[in-house]
C-alpha cells in the first residue's frame, strides 16, 4: 500500500526536524550574504545605531508573525491582522483624545485586539467558516470600521509617554520593540518545541480529525491561537502607532501579506504541520536587513516589495528547480525542506 | 468486442517480464501474467506485494521499466488512463475515484462524456447513465449529486463507469472491502455476469470466501513476484495464505479461555436522533464483545457516542459503575475508554507525524510536568511500545506514512494502549492490513483481555467476529437486533439478524 | 419542491436561491424608499458599475474551482492597464483593437507565470500569487517611473469605447454579459471546463481519470490573467487615469464576491450565476449607500459584514457534519 503508490522521482524524506534545520541553515546563509551586501552598500552600516535602526524594520511585523506561525502550523491563517492593527490604533487614538491614562490607552488597544481575534476564532470554530474566507471578511470589516469611525481624519493626541513603546531604547542599541520581540520569540519557541501544547498544535496541523479523536481539544487551540494573533496584532499596533506618533485608518495597509510572506520565508508549510520559530526569526531578520539596505540606496517602497516578492518565490522555488536540473541527493534533501 | 476474436486458449492480455522500481524499491520484478476472456482471475498477495502497482501499470498511470504487454497478441504501450480505456481496459481502483460535487451521470462518464457538435450532451449522458444503473439493479436519479449516495452506491457508480465503455478487461481492486455482505453478494453477481458476457476480469481481494465463490483461476504475488498460479477449485485458503506469506500461519482466530470479571462498561438505552435508538449492552472485564452489522447499521455512530465524539441525546453510560457523560474524546480517554477508528488513513493515523509523535499523542500528559515535555522519556516510552507491538520501523522519527498498513495500525494501537484504557473499542481494526499483521493483532487482543481489559470489537468480517467474540451484538438499522452468546452464534443466525427486513 | 429541483437541474444550487432572494429583498427595500433606484437607468448603471468586478470574479472563480487562489489579479490589472495607457500616451495612433488585444495577451502571460510556477514547481498558489502580487505591482511602478497617466494624456477613442452605448447598454456592460455567457458555456459544455471541477473536487483521484490537476490550475490562471488583462484596459479607460496603486486591494473584493456567490474555497463547486449574484449584491450595496446617506467610508465595513454573514450562512448550510440517516421511522 504505502510502498507501491510512489512516483518515480520519490526519495525518502529525512526526518522533519533535520529537514527544517537545513532550511534554517540555508536562511542563515542568505542572511549573512545580505548582511555582507549591506555592508558594501554603506560604510555606516556596521555602527550600532544603524543596526538598532534595522530592527525597527521588522519587529512590528515579526511580532505578529510569531503567533501567525503557530496559527499556520495549526493549519489556519489570519489575513485580518493588519486590519486589527488599524482598528486597535483608531480606538487608542480616540481614547487618547480624552484624559485617559497611558495604561488605559494601551489596555484599550489590546482589548480591541483580543475581541477581534475572538471574533475570528468564533467564526472559524463555532460557525465553521474556513479561516481564509472568515478573515478576508473580518479584514474588510475591521478596517472598514476604522475608516467609518475616522474617515479621512488623523489622530495625533497621544500622550508623550506613549512614544516610548515605538521609539524608546532599553539599553544601548536595544529598542523596546526589539526586546519585546525577543521575549515573544523565546516564549513562542519554547511553547512550540518544548511543551505538550506545541506538540498537539503540530498534530492538529497535520490532521485535525485524527488529533480530535486522540483527545486533543482542537477547537480550543484554534480559538486560542486566533485570540493570541489578535492580541499580538494589537501589541504591534501599539508599537507602530507609537513609532509613527499618529493614527490614520490606512495604517499598516498591506502588512498582512508581508507578515505571511515572512512566515513562509521562515520555512513554515502553508498547509500546516511543519515549521519552526527559529526559521521565522531568521526570515524576519532577513526581511529587516533587506528593507533597510534597499532603503539606504533609496529604493522606493513598492520596489522593495517587488524584490521581497521575488525573493519569496525564489527561495521557495529554487530548491525544486535545483532538483530538476541536477538530480543529486543534496538538492533532493533541500527540496524536502521547503513548503 | 474485438475484430479478431481470440480463441479460448489465447490470452486476452499477456504480461511478460514486467518490472517497475521506485527509487530504491523494486515494486515488481519479471511479472508473468495471462488473463483470458470469459474468465475471472483472482490476484492475491499481502500489502506491498505489488498488486496496486500492477493495476496502475495496466490502467496507464505508470509505465513499466521493462517487459512486454500484449493485447490479443499485439504488443501495446498503455500511455495514459484515456488510452487504457480506448484499449478496452477498465479499472475500478481501491481508493474511490468519485467526485462528490458532480452528478451520478457525470461521474460515470467522467472519462468519456458524450458530445454533440463538440459540446457536451448532458441529456444523452443522463439517459445512458440511467440505463447503466438499471442494468446494475440500482435505479438512481442520474442527476443526483454523488455526495448524497452511500458508499455501496458510489461503488456501483464506479462499476457503471467501467461498463460504460464496453471494456474487454475489467480490473477490480478490493471491490468488496467497504461493502456489506448483501452488497458484496450483489457485486459478485455482477462480476460473474461480466464474465459470462465474455469479458476478462482481474479480481483483487483479501476475502477468500468471495474469491472461492467466483474466481476461475488464481495468481499469487509475493514481494513483487508471482509465486504461484493455477485453477481456483484446485486450491484452498490455507494453501493460498501459505503462498502469500511464504510460511504457515497458525489458527487465524486464536481464542483463549479466560475468566470474565465484573462488568466494566454498561450502556443503557442510548439514543441519538437519526443514528441509533435504545441501545443497551454491557461488557465485562476480560470479555471481547463483537458488534456485527451491515455497513450503515450505526455501529460506528454508536461507538463514537460512547467515546464522546458525538453526544447521545438520551440514555446513560456507566464505567465501572460510575455514570459518565463524555463530551469530548479527551473526557473519554481520561475515564479510560479508547476508540480505534475505522478510517485509519484519515482518523486513526497522522501520516506526516513521526512514529513517536503518533504513539504519544493521546497521552502527552504522562510526559510533561507543568506543561514541559520530557523528550527523552517520551521517545523511550514510544520505542518500548513500538517494540512490544512488533512494529517494523527504521527510526522512531520517521513519518508514519513510510510504514506499511499493518505497521501503521500497530502504531495506532500502541497510541491507544499507552492511555491504559479499561475499555478498548476497536472499529474494523484489521481492515486493509495483510494476513500476518492481522494475526498479530488478534494475538495481541488475546493478551489484553487476559490482562483484564474489556474489548468491543466492531467488525464486518463475520469469521473474525465469530472467532474472537465471547458474545455477539447484532445491530440493524440503528437498533439492537440481537445479542448472542458465543455458543449460539453462527454465521446464518447472525446474518439473519443483521439483515432481516 | 419541483421548482427547486428544476433550478438545480439548470445548474443552480440551493445556495443561489437564497442569495437571489436576499439580493432581491435588499433591492426591493432600497427601491421602496428611493424610486430612482429602480429606474432602468439606475439598474443599468449598477450593472455597468459592477461589470469589471464581474469579469474579474469570473476569472477568479475558475481559479478557485481548481482549489487555488489568485491574489495577484489586482496587480495584473494595474500592470496591464498602465502599459496600455503608456502606449496610448506615447503612440496615440496605435489602433484601439490592438491595445485591447495586447492588454488581454499581456494579462494572459502574467497569468501563465502564476500558472507555470504552480504547475511545474508545485509551489502553493497562495505563495506564488503573494509573490507575483508584489512583483507585478512593483513592475507597474518601474514601467511608469511612478508617474501618472491622466485623461488628458489618453486619446479620445481610448476613453470613449467603454462608454459607447449599443441598444442602450454600454460596451463595458456588453463585455461583462459576453463574459458571463462564455464562461457559463465553457464550464458547462466543454471538457476543459468540466476538468476544472474534477481537478478541484478530488485532486488525488483526478489523475486516475486523466485530469492533470496542475495543468487545469495553469489553464485557470491563464484564463484569469487574460480577463484581468482585459480589465486592465477597461479600468484605466473607465476611470480615465493610470497610476501605480490602481485597484489596490481589489483582489480581496473579487474573492469576496466569489465567496458570497457560493464558490467554495476548497474547490470543485461554484456557479457563474452565483458569482454574478455575488457581484451584483456588492454592487447594490455600494450604490445604495449614497442614497441612504451613509458615508462612503462605511462601505468597506458593510462589505465586510456581508462577507462574514454570507460565509457563515454558507458554512452552516453545507458544512455541518451530516448525520447519516440510519434510523427509519
Amino acid at each position: 500500500m504505502t510502498d507501491e503508490a510512489r512516483p518515480s522521482h520519490y526519495r525518502p524524506p529525512t526526518p522533519w526536524r533535520r529537514r527544517l534545520l537545513r532550511w534554517e541553515v540555508f536562511l542563515a546563509l542568505v542572511v549573512a550574504a545580505d548582511f555582507a551586501f549591506n555592508v558594501q552598500l554603506s560604510p555606516y552600516f556596521l555602527s550600532t545605531e544603524t543596526l538598532a535602526d534595522v530592527s525597527f524594520n521588522f519587529t512590528e511585523k515579526a511580532l505578529v508573525a510569531l503567533p501567525m506561525t503557530l496559527l499556520i502550523i495549526a493549519g489556519e491563517i489570519d489575513i485580518s491582522v493588519a486590519a486589527t492593527m488599524a482598528l486597535a490604533s483608531v480606538c487608542m487614538g480616540l481614547l487618547a483624545t480624552t484624559t485617559a491614562s497611558l495604561s488605559a490607552i494601551v489596555g484599550c488597544g489590546l482589548a480591541v485586539g483580543l475581541l477581534a481575534g475572538a471574533f475570528n476564532g468564533a467564526l472559524v470554530t463555532r460557525w465553521r467558516v474556513p479561516a481564509i474566507v472568515a478573515t478576508i471578511g473580518t479584514m474588510s470589516l475591521y478596517r472598514g470600521i476604522a475608516y467609518g469611525i475616522l474617515g479621512d481624519r488623523v489622530l495625533k493626541d497621544y500622550p508623550p509617554a506613549f512614544a516610548f513603546f515605538g521609539q524608546g531604547y532599553i539599553a544601548g542599541p536595544v529598542s523596546f520593540e526589539l526586546l519585546l520581540f525577543t521575549l515573544a520569540a523565546v516564549l513562542c519557541a519554547l511553547y512550540l518545541h518544548r511543551t505538550e501544547f506545541g506538540r498537539r498544535l503540530v498534530a492538529i496541523g497535520c490532521n485535525k480529525t485524527a488529533a480530535e479523536m486522540a483527545g486533543v481539544r482542537v477547537n480550543r487551540y484554534r480559538f486560542g491561537l486566533f485570540v493570541a494573533t489578535g492580541v499580538a496584532s494589537a501589541a504591534a499596533s501599539v508599537l507602530l502607532t507609537s513609532r509613527l506618533g499618529s493614527t490614520r485608518p490606512s495604517i499598516a495597509q498591506g502588512m498582512e501579506l508581508d507578515i505571511i510572506s515572512m512566515v513562509i520565508l521562515g520555512g513554515v508549510a502553508i498547509t500546516g504541520g511543519r515549521g519552526s520559530i527559529a526559521g521565522v526569526v531568521l526570515a524576519a531578520i532577513l526581511t529587516g536587513l533587506a528593507i533597510f539596505g534597499l532603503g539606504l540606496i533609496n529604493v522606493p517602497g513598492v520596489v522593495v516589495s517587488l524584490l521581497m516578492g521575488a525573493l519569496l518565490i525564489l527561495i521557495v522555488g529554487l530548491p525544486i528547480v535545483g532538483q530538476r536540473l541536477s538530480r543529486t541527493r543534496a538538492w533532493a534533501r533541500l527540496r524536502r525542506t521547503q513548503v | 468486442m474485438s475484430n479478431n476474436e481470440p480463441s479460448a486458449n489465447d490470452p486476452l492480455l499477456q504480461l511478460s517480464g514486467i518490472s517497475k522500481a521506485f527509487g530504491g524499491t523494486q515494486a515488481l520484478e519479471s511479472i508473468e501474467l495471462a488473463l483470458y476472456a470469459g474468465s475471472i482471475t483472482a490476484l492475491v498477495g499481502e500489502n506491498g506485494a505489488g498488486k496496486s502497482t500492477l493495476v496502475k501499470i495496466l490502467s496507464g498511470i505508470y509505465q513499466p521499466d521493462g517487459g512486454r504487454i500484449a493485447l490479443c497478441g499485439k504488443s501495446v504501450r498503455i500511455r495514459s488512463p484515456a488510452h487504457a480505456q480506448q484499449l478496452g481496459i477498465s479499472v475500478i481502483h481501491q481508493e474511490a475515484v468519485v467526485f462528490d460535487e458532480l452528478s451520478v451521470a457525470e461521474n460515470i462518464f467522467v472519462t468519456a462524456r458524450p458530445r454533440r457538435w463538440g459540446l457536451i450532451d448532458w441529456a444523452r449522458m443522463r439517459r445512458d447513465a440511467g440505463r447503466l444503473m438499471e442494468r446494475l439493479d440500482c435505479p438512481l436519479d442520474p442527476g443526483l449529486s454523488l455526495r448524497e449516495l452511500s458508499v455501496a452506491q458510489k461503488y456501483l457508480v464506479q462499476i457503471a463507469r467501467a461498463l460504460s465503455h464496453d471494456a474487454r478487461l475489467v480490473i477490480m481492486d478490493e471491490p468488496t472491502a467497504a461493502l456489506s455482505h448483501h452488497e458484496a453478494q450483489l457485486l459478485l453477481r455482477i462480476a460473474a455476469g461480466l464474465r459470462d458476457e465474455g469479458r476478462a476480469l482481474l479480481f483483487i481481494s483479501h476475502r477468500f470466501e468471495d474469491l472461492f465463490a467466483i474466481a476461475d483461476r488464481y495468481v499469487v504475488f509475493r514481494d513483487g513476484r508471482n509465486v504461484a498460479e493455477g485453477a481456483m477449485p484446485g486450491t484452498s485458503t490455507e494453501t493460498l495464505i501459505q503462498c502469500m506469506v511464504g510460511r504457515v500461519i497458525e489458527r487465524l482466530y486464536p481464542k483463549r479461555c479466560i475468566a470474565l470479571g465484573e462488568e466494566m462498561l454498561r450502556v443503557s438505552h442510548l439514543s441519538r436522533a437519526e443514528e441509533f435508538a435504545d441501545i443497551s449492552f454491557g461488557v465485562r472485564r476480560g470479555e471481547i464483545l463483537g458488534v456485527y452489522g451491515l455497513v450503515g447499521a450505526g455501529r460506528s455512530e454508536l461507538m463514537q457516542s460512547v467515546f464522546g465524539l458525538t453526544r447521545a441525546e438520551s440514555g446513560g453510560i456507566e464505567l465501572d459503575r460510575t455514570q459518565i457523560r463524555p463530551r469530548h474524546p479527551a473526557d473519554a480517554i481520561a475515564q479510560g475508554i479508547a476508540y480505534v477508528p475505522e478510517d485509519r488513513q484519515h482518523q486513526g493515523a497522522i501520516s506526516s507525524l513521526s512514529i513517536s509523535g503518533n504513539i504519544t499523542l493521546a497521552s502527552l500528559g504522562k510526559f510533561t510536568r507543568h506543561g514541559w515535555v520530557d523528550g527523552e522519556r517520551l521517545t523511550r516510552t514510544a520505542g518500548e511500545w513500538a517494540q512490544r507491538l512488533q512494529v517494523r520501523y527504521a527510526s522512531l522519527e520517521q513519518p508514519l506514512s513510510e510504514l506499511s498498513g499493518g505497521n501503521q495500525q500497530k502504531v495506532v494501537l500502541a497510541k491507544w494502549l499507552l492511555t491504559a484504557p479499561r475499555v478498548l473499542i476497536l472499529d474494523e481494526p484489521t481492515k486493509g492490513i495483510d494476513v500476518g499483521a492481522k494475526a498479530a493483532v488478534h494475538a495481541l487482543m488475546g493478551e489484553w483481555v487476559q490482562q483484564g481489559m474489556a474489548i468491543v470489537l466492531v467488525s464486518s468480517e463475520l469469521p473474525e467476529v465469530l472467532g474472537l467474540s465471547d458474545r455477539v451484538l447484532v445491530m440493524r438499522r440503528g437498533r439492537l437486533a440481537g445479542m448472542l452468546d458465543r455458543s449460539e452464534a453462527d454465521a446464518a443466525t447472525v446474518l439473519r439478524l443483521a439483515s432481516a427486513a | 419542491m419541483k421548482a427547486a429541483r428544476l433550478w438545480i437541474r439548470l445548474g443552480g444550487s440551493r445556495h443561489d436561491v437564497g442569495l437571489a432572494l436576499l439580493t432581491a429583498l435588499l433591492f426591493v427595500a432600497v427601491a421602496a424608499r428611493y424610486r430612482q433606484f429602480t429606474s432602468a437607468v439606475g439598474l443599468r448603471d449598477i450593472f455597468d458599475d459592477t461589470s469589471i468586478l464581474i469579469l474579474l470574479a469570473l476569472g477568479q472563480m475558475l481559479v478557485m474551482l481548481t482549489r487555488a487562489i489568485d491574489l495577484s489579479v489586482a496587480a495584473t490589472v494595474a500592470l496591464t492597464g498602465m502599459c496600455v495607457a503608456l502606449i496610448n500616451q506615447a503612440e496615440p495612433q496605435v489602433a484601439l483593437p490592438w491595445l485591447v488585444l495586447g492588454a488581454a495577451l499581456l494579462g494572459a502571460v502574467l497569468g501563465a507565470v502564476n500558472g507555470l510556477l504552480v504547475w511545474q514547481l508545485q509551489i502553493p498558489p497562495i505563495v506564488v500569487t503573494l509573490g507575483t502580487l508584489a512583483i507585478y505591482r512593483g513592475t507597474t511602478y518601474l514601467v511608469s517611473h511612478g508617474r501618472w497617466v491622466n485623461s488628458g494624456d489618453m486619446s479620445p477613442s481610448f476613453l470613449t469605447l467603454v462608454r459607447e452605448r449599443w441598444c442602450g447598454v454600454t460596451f463595458l456592460s456588453w463585455l461583462a454579459i459576453v463574459g458571463v455567457l462564455f464562461t457559463a458555456c465553457f464550464l458547462r459544455y466543454s471538457v476543459a471546463g468540466r476538468s476544472l471541477y474534477v481537478a478541484g473536487n478530488n485532486p488525488e483521484a483526478a489523475g486516475n481519470v486523466g485530469v492533470d490537476v496542475g495543468r487545469a490550475q495553469c489553464l485557470a490562471f491563464v484564463f484569469n490573467g487574460l480577463l484581468a488583462g482585459l480589465c486592465g484596459y477597461l479600468w484605466v479607460a473607465r476611470y480615465a487615469v493610470a497610476y501605480t496603486e490602481i485597484a489596490s486591494g481589489f483582489e480581496l473584493t473579487v474573492i469576496a464576491a466569489c465567496v458570497i456567490g457560493g464558490v467554495s474555497i476548497a474547490g470543485g463547486s461554484g456557479t457563474v450565476f452565483g458569482v454574478v449574484l455575488g457581484c451584483l449584491f456588492l454592487g447594490v450595496i455600494k450604490n445604495a449607500l449614497p442614497l441612504l446617506a451613509v458615508s462612503p467610508f462605511w462601505q468597506m465595513a458593510i462589505s465586510g459584514a456581508v462577507i462574514v454573514t454570507a460565509a457563515a450562512l454558507n458554512a452552516a448550510g453545507t458544512r455541518a457534519p451530516q448525520r447519516q440517516r440510519i434510523l427509519e421511522n
